[in-house]
């Protein structure tokens, strides 16, 4: 099973990365349009929205989710595919090509921290994982459980708290 | 004095607080030998609960030895008796306290008006729980104020080490409580959601009163393992279907009774319900996590009951009500008539039929505490209960 800590540093920049996430989703969802003239993509206003969207479920799992590194590859993974899409439109023909250059820097710094991230949460995993313990001898009663079964049939059942009559399951 | 206090969401220090006095004429003060953490306290320390502020002492599983006592506890209590202080703050005069509904007592909330505006009627007084109960300093400290002392304890005789005894305060007659009051019969399946320490009790407790078959459910492999110690079959919630697993263990009918051991902070794996909680949790548009409850009243055998221990603090969300109406499911809840069931159980841990320091896996100072909540919560090092020393 995975654990996490809720305010390791690892986690705490896995969080202000998901927050990250929400801002710039939203940004690429309301701003689609504006966004891909200024880097002369017109024709892909529409594959941003979609990463808008991508960008907010991201971040909304990372927010929300206990463990954040399945979300965290999610980004990762996203960050690829925001650099192929922006590498796809920096040619000769695209006279934004510079506009271009600068969102690819950009997206390559987050990448840059998004692995980090994402290293830092696994290194913790790691170090914290220890074997599971044995309780098995933990009864807490004197002989076996099925020794004991029933051994407080006399215990004092208030009448508030009896199950009425009619509702009551008889052996058939 | 030394006190854990509450800074923040996952912030818990070990401060230098003043020490407390008396302040009514029913009040004691008890010097603290043994305190634990308790599953309620992470609901705090995660801050899920409303009502905390900063500067609160937590704690409200704690017992220890009386230093000083009010001229009106006096007929009850003498310096040097050792009690067990229960979670619930009584007054034993009340229409509710007349009744055993002691964690509903109408008079040992000092701040009635916003519990009463918040829930419609105020509950009881507890420790170290929120300004909507009270805002009692709690119990995880060198000292504590006992309000309504002549009645809000459990005298505790020679020959039992504070170990056992401990969880009298809390835990034991939860588990115990959330048992009783399914009212198990000798032909029914208990399914108890949460092997934590309250799940743990809970176990023993329905093992002692006589269920044909008692399933439980977690995914700590540890704590299952000690869940399988006390006679449950266990169900690890990240590997089967639960629901599958139960149907099957009762021949398809399903479980008479369930019993919601977990609260407000449900895991659950990639269930859309449990996804759209977690979501909505963590952009505050819900107060608690449902999981469990909607997976008790789909699972429940019709005409079974539902009891709750866990504890919930808010607003739940896509709660299929209609399933349990038809199904004509009993639901019992409540924060536990701690003093209700002591006199019984302190019997019952005297005679050796159960011994609830089984649960501890952790003893520390209070220095430790800060430590230890994390620890717990995170479930960590193999950590089930944690038993502080002052
Ligand atoms: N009613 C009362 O008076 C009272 C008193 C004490 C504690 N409580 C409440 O009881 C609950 C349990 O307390 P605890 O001390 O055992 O805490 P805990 O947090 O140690 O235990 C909760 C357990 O539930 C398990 N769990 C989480 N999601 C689950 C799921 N979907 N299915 C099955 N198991 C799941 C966790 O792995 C954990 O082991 C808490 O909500 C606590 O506030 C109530
Ligand atoms: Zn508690
Ligand atoms: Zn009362």
């Amino acid at each position: 099973m995975a654990y996490y800590r809720r305010n390791s540093s690892a986690d705490r920049m896995a969080r202000g990365l998901g927050w990250f996430s929400i801002g710039l989703g939203v940004a690429e969802l309301v701003a689609a349009r504006r966004l891909a003239r200024w880097m002369g993509m017109e024709e892909q206003a529409g594959l941003i929205r979609s990463y808008g969207a991508r960008e907010v479920a991201t971040g909304v799992g990372l927010l929300a989710m206990g463990d954040a590194r399945p979300w965290m590859w999610g980004r990762v993974a996203g960050d690829a595919l925001d650099l192929a899409t922006l590498a796809s439109a920096h040619h000769d023909g695209n006279p934004r090509r510079e506009n271009v250059a600068t969102a690819l820097g950009a997206v390559a710094a987050v990448t840059a921290l998004d692995v980090l991230c994402t290293a830092m949460l696994h290194r913790e995993e790691a170090a914290a994982w220890t074997p599971p313990r044995d309780y098995s001898d933990r009864t807490g009663l004197p002989r076996p459980p099925t020794a004991m079964r029933g051994a407080a049939k006399d215990a004092p059942i208030p009448a508030d708290m009896r199950t009425p009559d009619i509702l009551r399951f008889q052996p058939a | 004095m030394k006190a854990l206090v509450w800074h923040g969401t996952a912030d818990v220090r070990y401060d230098t607080v003043p020490d407390p006095e008396i302040e009514q004429p029913r009040d004691a003060i008890v010097k603290v030998t043994s305190c634990a953490i308790c599953g309620s306290d992470l609901h705090l320390y995660d801050h899920f609960m409303p009502g905390m502020e900063k500067g609160d002492i937590l704690g409200h599983e704690f017992m220890g030895e009386v230093v000083d006592v009010g001229a009106e506890a006096k007929s009850a209590l003498k310096v040097g008796d050792r009690v067990v202080v229960p979670f619930t703050i009584w007054c034993g005069e009340c229409d509710q306290c007349r009744r055993g509904n002691y964690s509903v007592c109408e008079r040992s909330n000092r701040n009635k008006a916003m519990a009463d505006k918040l829930f419609g009627h105020t509950t009881a007084g507890l420790f170290g729980y929120t300004h909507l109960t009270g805002g009692y300093p709690g119990g995880q400290a060198e000292y504590v104020r006992v309000p309504f002392a002549d009645r809000t304890h459990v005298k505790i005789p020679d020959g039992l080490t504070d170990e056992q005894v401990l969880f009298l305060g809390d835990i034991f007659p939860t588990g115990w409580q959330a048992a009783a009051q399914c009212d198990i019969q000798p032909t029914d399946t208990v399914a108890i959601w949460g092997c934590g320490p309250v799940g743990q009790m809970t176990i023993r407790s329905a093992i002692l009163l006589g269920a044909k078959q008692v399933i439980a459910i977690d995914r700590v492999p540890e704590r299952l393992s000690m869940a399988k110690a006390g006679g449950a079959i266990t169900i690890n919630f990240e590997e089967e279907s639960v629901v599958e697993r139960l149907n099957e263990l009762t021949g398809g009918k399903g479980p008479e009774k369930c019993i919601d051991a977990v609260g407000m902070e449900a895991h659950a794996t990639a269930t859309l319900d449990s996804m759209y909680d977690r979501a909505k949790q963590a952009l505050a548009l819900e107060s608690d996590r449902a999981h469990v409850l909607r997976e008790m009243m789909y699972v429940c055998r019709p005409a079974g009951t539902l009891s709750i221990p866990g504890v919930y603090g808010g607003l739940i969300d896509k709660v299929p009500f209609g399933m349990s109406m038809n199904k004509g499911l009993t639901w019992r809840m409540g924060q536990t008539h701690v003093n209700r069931w002591t006199d019984d159980l302190l019997r019952r841990i005297q005679e050796g039929q159960i011994d609830p320091s089984f649960v501890i896996t952790h003893t520390v100072g209070l220095a430790d505490g800060p430590d230890m909540y994390q620890t717990f919560r995170d479930k960590r090092d193999g950590c089930i209960k944690v038993v502080l020393k002052p």
